[in-house]
Order: C-alpha cells, then sequence, then structure tokens
C-alpha cells in the first residue's frame, strides 16, 4: 500500500482538522432498493470478526513459555548474612535476600518481631495487640475491623471479626493472618520445627523469634521499610517477547 | 446493512504447509508471525499493480490468505467453542534446563508425600527447599497434578508452606501453586481454592517477584474455574488489584493486567464482575497506564488495552469511561503506535495495536452524532497514524486490517471532517489499493467509500475523475453477494451525485458487468435500479 509522503509528515505535524465540505443530501441516496445508511458498527466480544486477533492474543500469551525461560540468572554473591538484629539467614543471591527481606523484616512489627505480609494487615496487628486505648474502646464499641481492605464492617470481638470473614468473604476458618491474641511464649527456635506439631495449631506461623510477648502498650512507631526499595534489583522482566525478538533479530 | 460477510472465501485446500500451523496448548516456536508476513507481502505486492488485477492473481491472493486461515482453523475452532484458554507460566528454571533435566517428571503418590513431608518437616533448611523444587518439578506433569491434589492434606500444607516464615519456602511453595494453576483440568484449579485468600493478601506485600507470581497464578486460577472466581470477588480482588495496581514495578504491573484481563474475560463478567470494578478506581489506573509517553511500558500497555477492551464491549457503562477520557488517550495511543511504525520500533506492536483498535471502534458507536464533530478524532493525525497502522498490518499482520478497517468506517460515518481529510490527504487512492485483498476487506473498503460518497456532490466531486469507476467495476467481476451489493450502492450514489461517473460507466461496459447479477436474489432489484439510472443518465447526455 502506497502511503503518499506527506502523510509521514502529518503525523508529526501540529494537531488539526480539516474543514468539512459542505453535506448535501439527495433524498433518493439510500432509497429503496438501496439501503446504504453510514453507521458505526459494534461488536460484541465473541463475535467473530474478533477471531483472528483473539487468535493472535492467545498465541502471546501462550508464547510465553518460551520468553520466560531466559529469565536472567540470579546476581550469585559472596554469601553474606541478614542483618536484621536477630535474624541469621544466609544468601547467595541478592533476589533471594531482596524477598526474604521483604517478606520478613518488610512489615514487621517492632514489638513483638512478627511479620506481616503487608502494611494493613500489620497497622492492625499493632492497634488490636499493642494499643491500651484500643482495649478500652473495645469495651464500649465495635473496634474489630474486617481484615479485607475496603470493608467498612466493624466487630465487638475478634470471633465476631472471624465468622463475618468466613460468612460474607469466604476466608478460610483458619486464616493465618487473623490469630486472636494470645499471651504465648516465644516461638520455637527458626531452624526446626517440631514433626509432631501439625500444621492446624501452627498459630506462630509467622513469628520469627523474641521475648515473652510484652504487655500492652501504646502504639509505638512500627519498623517499616517503603516500598519501593528494591536493593537494586528491580523486577527485571518487563515485555519479554520483545526481548525475546531483538535478541533473534 | 450487514456489515461483514459470514463466510469467508476459501480457495481448495492447498498441499503445501504454511509457517503458522501449531495446535493450541502445545509449545510454540517463538515469533512466529514475522516469517508468515514477509510470504505474505511478496505475494500480496506482486497483485498490487493496478486495479485492473487479473481473475488469476486475485485468485492467488486468497490462495495465501486461505493457507494462513487453514493452519489457523484449529485455534479459530477452540475459540468458537469458547475452549480458548490461554495461560501463561512462569518457569524460573533457565538453569535447571541447562542441566539437561527434562521438565516434567512423574511422581508417584509416595514421592509427592515424601516431599512434602521433608518441605514441612525437614531439619536443614536446603533440604526443605530442594523438597520443594522437586515437587515443583513433578507438578509440571498433569498427572502428578491429580497425584497431588488427590493426596489428602497436600494443599493444606502446601499452604502451610506458602504461610511459612521461611521465605524462600514461600516462594517455592508458590511455585509449586503456579503450576498447579496451569493445568488444563478445572479440578486442579479448584483443589487450589483454599491458597486464594492469601494470593490476595501477599498482592498487597513488597516482594515484587512474589507479587508477581501470585499474580500470574490467580489469573490462571481465574481463568480456568467459575468456582474460583466466584470465591475472588467476595474475598476482595478488586480491591487488591486496586492497591496492586499502584505499584512501580513493571513486571508486577504486566502480572497484575494479565489477571485483570482473564477476570474481564470471565462468561458472567459483564453482570458480575464489570459493574464493581467499574466502581472502583481501576478504570482511572488502567487509562493512566496506557497514557503515550516515555513511561509506557509496551507489555503492560498491551494487557490493559485488552483489558479495556472487554469492558467496552460489554457496554456496561462506558459513559463512565468516555467522561475519565478514554477517548483522547487511546487516540493519543494510536498516534504512538504510528510514530513507533515510522520509527521503525514496532516488534509486537500489532499486540497492542489489535485492542486499542477494538476499545476506539466500539467506543465511537456510543458516541452521539452531534459530539462527532466536536472531539479529538476530527483531527487529522488520527487518520493519518490509521493508514500508516494499515501498512504496517499489510507486512505484517494482514489479519488485522479488516479491524483498521473497521475503525475507518467508525470514524467516517457521521463525520463529515474525516470524510474530508480523507480526500484533501490522498488517503483514497492507498484505500483502493485494498479493495483486491479479501472479501471481508473489500465489503469494509467500499462501506467506507459510500460514507464518503454519501455525503454529497462535494465531496463525489474529489473523487472525480479517478480510478474509482475501474475499482467498482473489477469488484462486480466477483461471485460474492455482500461484495457485489455493496459495490452497487455505491455506484448508486456515485451516479446521483456525479452523473458523468454514469456515463463513464456505460462506456466501459458498466451493464455487461451488472448482467452478470441479474439472476443473484439478493441482487436482483438493484442491479436493475442500476442499469435503468445509468440509461436514464446516459439519455439525459446534453
Amino acid at each position: 500500500m502506497l502511503l503518499p509522503p506527506s502523510l509521514y509528515s502529518r503525523l508529526a505535524g501540529a494537531p488539526g482538522a480539516a474543514e468539512p465540505l459542505p453535506v448535501e443530501r439527495n433524498p433518493a441516496a439510500g432509497a429503496a432498493p438501496f439501503r446504504f445508511t453510514p453507521r458505526p458498527v459494534h461488536f460484541p466480544r465473541d463475535h467473530e470478526f474478533f477471531e483472528d486477533g483473539d487468535v493472535q492474543r492467545h498465541l502471546y500469551l501462550q508464547d510465553m513459555l518460551t520468553q520466560v525461560s531466559e529469565t536472567p540468572e540470579k546476581s550469585m554473591v559472596p554469601e553474606f548474612t541478614c542483618q536484621v538484629a536477630g535474624c541469621c539467614q544466609v544468601f547467595a543471591a541478592l533476589e533471594d535476600y531482596q524477598h526474604h527481606y521483604h517478606m520478613l523484616h518488610g512489615n514487621t512489627c517492632s514489638l513483638c518481631s512478627r511479620a506481616f505480609p503487608s502494611g494493613h494487615l500489620l497497622d492492625v496487628h499493632i492497634l488490636e495487640w499493642h494499643d491500651s486505648l484500643f482495649q478500652i474502646l473495645a469495651q464500649r464499641q465495635d473496634m474489630y475491623q474486617c481484615l479485607v481492605e475496603g470493608c467498612p464492617e466493624k466487630f465487638k470481638t475478634s470471633q465476631d471479626r472471624k465468622d463475618h470473614m468466613v460468612r460474607l468473604h469466604l476466608y478460610p476458618a483458619d486464616f493465618r493472618f487473623d490469630k486472636p491474641k494470645t499471651n504465648r511464649g516465644p516461638a520455637m527456635p527458626a531452624a526446626a520445627e517440631p514433626p509432631a506439631r501439625a500444621l492446624k495449631d501452627d498459630s506462630d506461623a509467622m513469628e520469627i523469634s523474641e521475648p515473652a510477648a510484652p504487655p500492652p502498650c501504646r502504639r509505638t512507631y512500627s519498623h517499616r521499610i517503603p516500598s519501593t526499595v528494591c536493593f537494586g534489583q528491580g523486577a527485571a522482566r518487563g515485555f519479554k517477547s520483545t526481548k525475546k525478538r531483538n535478541k533473534q533479530h | 446493512m450487514n456489515l461483514i460477510t459470514p463466510a469467508r472465501v476459501i480457495a481448495p485446500p492447498l498441499p503445501r504447509p504454511h509457517p503458522l500451523s501449531h495446535a493450541p496448548h502445545v509449545q510454540p516456536r517463538p515469533s512466529p508471525r514475522a516469517e508468515s508476513g514477509f510470504r505474505s507481502v511478496q505475494r500480496l505486492r506482486g497483485c498490487m499493480l493496478s486495479p485492473h488485477a487479473e481473475l488469476s492473481s486475485f485468485v492467488s491472493l486468497h490462495d495465501v490468505e486461505s493457507a494462513a486461515l487453514q493452519s489457523q482453523d484449529a485455534l479459530r475452532k477452540a475459540r468458537r467453542e469458547q475452549q480458548l484458554v490461554s495461560k501463561r507460566l512462569l518457569r524460573e528454571d533457565a538453569q535447571e534446563e541447562g542441566e539437561g533435566q527434562s521438565a516434567a517428571v512423574l511422581l508417584g503418590e509416595a514421592e509427592v508425600q515424601q516431599f512434602l513431608r521433608l518441605a514441612q518437616r525437614g531439619t536443614d533448611e536446603k533440604e526443605r527447599e530442594k523438597a520443594l523444587v522437586s515437587l515443583r518439578r513433578g507438578l509440571q506433569h498433569p498427572e502428578t497434578q491429580q497425584t497431588f491434589i488427590r493426596l489428602e492434606g497436600s494443599m493444606r500444607t502446601l499452604v502451610g508452606l506458602l504461610t511459612s516464615n521461611r521465605a524462600l519456602l514461600q516462594l517455592e511453595a508458590a511455585r509449586c501453586l503456579h503450576e498447579l494453576s496451569h493445568s488444563e483440568q478445572s479440578a486442579v484449579a479448584e483443589a487450589c481454592l483454599p491458597a486464594t485468600s492469601y494470593l490476595l493478601t501477599y498482592l498487597s506485600g513488597h516482594s515484587s517477584d512474589f507479587i508477581e507470581l501470585c499474580l500470574y497464578t490467580l489469573g490462571n486460577l481465574i481463568v480456568e474455574s467459575e468456582a474460583v472466581r466466584k470465591q475472588l470477588l467476595p474475598q476482595g480482588i478488586v480491591l487488591a488489584l486496586t492497591a496492586c495496581i499502584q505499584s512501580p514495578h513493571v513486571a508486577v504491573l504486566e502480572a497484575l493486567g494479565y489477571a485483570l484481563s482473564q477476570l474481564l474475560q470471565a462468561k458472567e463478567a459483564p453482570e458480575q464482575i464489570i459493574p464493581s470494578l467499574l466502581d472502583s478506581s481501576l478504570p482511572q489506573h488502567m487509562l493512566r497506564l496506557l497514557q503515550p509517553g516515555p513511561k509506557l511500558n509496551l507489555g503492560v500497555a498491551v494487557e490493559f488495552a485488552w483489558c479495556l477492551h472487554y469492558i467496552i464491549c460489554s457496554q456496561v457503562n462506558n459513559a463512565m469511561l468516555l467522561a475519565h477520557g478514554a477517548l483522547p488517550t487511546l487516540a493519543m495511543l494510536l498516534l504512538d503506535l504510528a510514530g513507533a511504525v515510522q520509527r521503525m520500533d514496532d516488534v509486537g506492536l500489532e499486540l497492542l495495536a489489535c485492542p486499542v483498535l477494538r476499545c476506539l471502534s466500539n467506543l465511537l458507536t456510543e458516541v452521539p452524532v452531534e459530539a462527532m464533530e466536536q472531539m479529538e478524532l476530527r483531527d487529522e493525525r488520527v487518520l493519518a497514524a490509521l493508514f500508516i497502522l494499515l501498512q504496517f498490518f499489510l507486512q505484517k499482520q494482514p489479519t488485522l486490517l479488516p479491524e483498521g478497517l473497521w475503525l475507518l468506517n467508525n470514524l467516517t460515518a457521521n463525520s463529515p471532517t474525516v470524510c474530508t481529510s480523507l480526500l484533501s490527504l490522498d488517503l483514497i487512492e492507498p484505500l483502493l489499493q485494498l479493495l483486491p485483498l479479501s472479501n471481508v476487506i473489500s465489503v469494509l473498503v467500499l462501506t467506507v467509500l459510500c460514507n464518503v460518497v454519501e455525503k454529497g456532490p462535494a465531496y463525489c466531486q474529489r473523487l472525480w475523475p479517478g480510478p474509482l469507476l475501474s475499482c467498482l467495476l473489477n469488484t462486480l467481476v466477483l461471485s460474492d453477494t455482500e461484495v457485489v451489493g455493496q459495490s452497487l450502492e455505491l455506484l448508486q450514489l456515485l451516479f446521483l451525485y456525479q452523473p458523468e461517473a454514469a456515463q463513464a460507466f456505460l462506456q466501459q461496459s458498466g451493464l455487461q458487468a451488472l448482467e452478470r447479477h441479474r439472476e443473484e436474489a439478493q441482487l436482483q432489484d438493484r442491479i436493475l435500479a442500476l442499469q435503468q439510472t445509468a440509461i436514464h443518465c446516459e439519455l439525459q447526455k446534453p
């Protein structure tokens, strides 16, 4: 298809519209037996018209099978230990350490060292476990908020909250991040877990190491890492197909 | 008016193999597209020398297209039966595969149990990790997946490891789940239900690799099982995704777009999913990620463009999308795409162009006629961009030409401005060059020309003299009723507004060309009427 050369400079030029030519229709136009009327056409999602494009989309997604196997290798480094006090995990790859740090030290309560998967759950924990004001208010009003972000419901007890999450939000009854507050002692040392312990009772799943649970106190500053910290690695994947195809060409 | 011919032109089956042939669910060769596109264009170019293409060379164009069509027939059939399930698999085993290990290992029940036990209760950290890696390799095999889900307590153990305090075990457990999510059997996907609340919870975390894995896993589970989708909505997936979409990590965004596109593709999406999604701030975020500019990432944009396409198709609340500026965003993106084509920076561009064209075209049907003349889409650059993309499709992805022409129809139908631009930018001849490519394309091109011509004599004068009439005489030689019918419509309008065209038509044996189709039921009336009009115009000559 031969395009006029001026088209390319038009694309790069300033925005602008043509002055429309005068429209002057004859009533006989499109009159029977003819039937043309101009109209924009809508296609629903499953229309046959989309077949080819959808197949291409499918091939692209499936194609990722081959693309992803070329993920860059881990940056191997001399072994080093996690610098967080009390953590003695050793690492030989930066990506492993990055994951470890985010998962276990990223949202950690500085008062009892429990780690949480998100800032939201950490906040809820600190409020419900370490805030004496919370305890007082909870006697008078519904304070236990639903853990599902965006759900505004609050409850009198953590049990009520759990019931709500199970019934309405279809959460598992043993959801690990909704344990009722206990005065349980320290968890077992990180290196070993007793074989006899069934996972059902493993409510210490998120504990790392600690002294006895401290008495309730006012909420203190919690030890949190900004979410954008990424140890210089960043997520290396991008448009994988481009990378691969560029390599081929 | 029926715009699209349901039946494609199918030439007799050809014995030669086609580079595009492969079945679904089989690991495809990388980049099949470039190769076949090049072959197609060689044949096409040879036939585009003049509007007076011989019938034989016309047939050969169809040969090329039909070979391409046939080889993808398996995939098309799957789509028609709504069996086209696309999934992504992240396999981080570049190293392991390099050691020559076979990818999928069949594990027996005892072995699965042993690995699980070792992972859960082993004393040595490394041993536990290795056990999970072995399990994961096993889970690449469908039979091992079945064995796993039938084993009592296996998912429970896996979830326990997923939520344990050992980051690397968590990661391996998540990878095991990811393998399971890739299964083609919904029973396996449903066995993963106990894990979904945790996958969602982890979306608010900070480990981008982990989040990416969770998202792809969720996306795969979503597409496989309605039971999973039914659970994810009350579990708060929309809000979890809304929080996650603010991540700065490109890989996370691409994964999120994928998961969301699978959610939006669900058959119950228009009723159950899209309304609550439109209530969230996700649409604004999606449009933000489609803004052209230096921060635009192609992989991310592709996913969200498809998401937008599914939303727009559903017609749940496109007015809201319009209010959020979807049209200008998409129009600017179109310009951006054309610019990339011009810079020859076009690898994979068709993957983004396709959904963008669809979004624009479908959105345009919701813009009232009066508003068409007051919008960004009157901008000539949009038309320029579209044609640059059409040319790109011709070379790289001819199957997308109809979609581009569909947008052209929706742009020109109710807009004198765009029709005028089409004339003033000299785009009619390039448009005519597309006529011989296929019946579907012919009908679309003719419809666009009708859009222009029906606006009156001022428009027709700009088309006369010109190649239009010879092209129409060529289309009349064809047998496809739809194509011929559209040609008749165009001729009627042309004769009405440009009587000299009727005279020239007669001189070039137009009546005989019409006569061919006189027996065709769908065409008879119009043929007769045209013949009479042509003669009438002849008699009117001074």
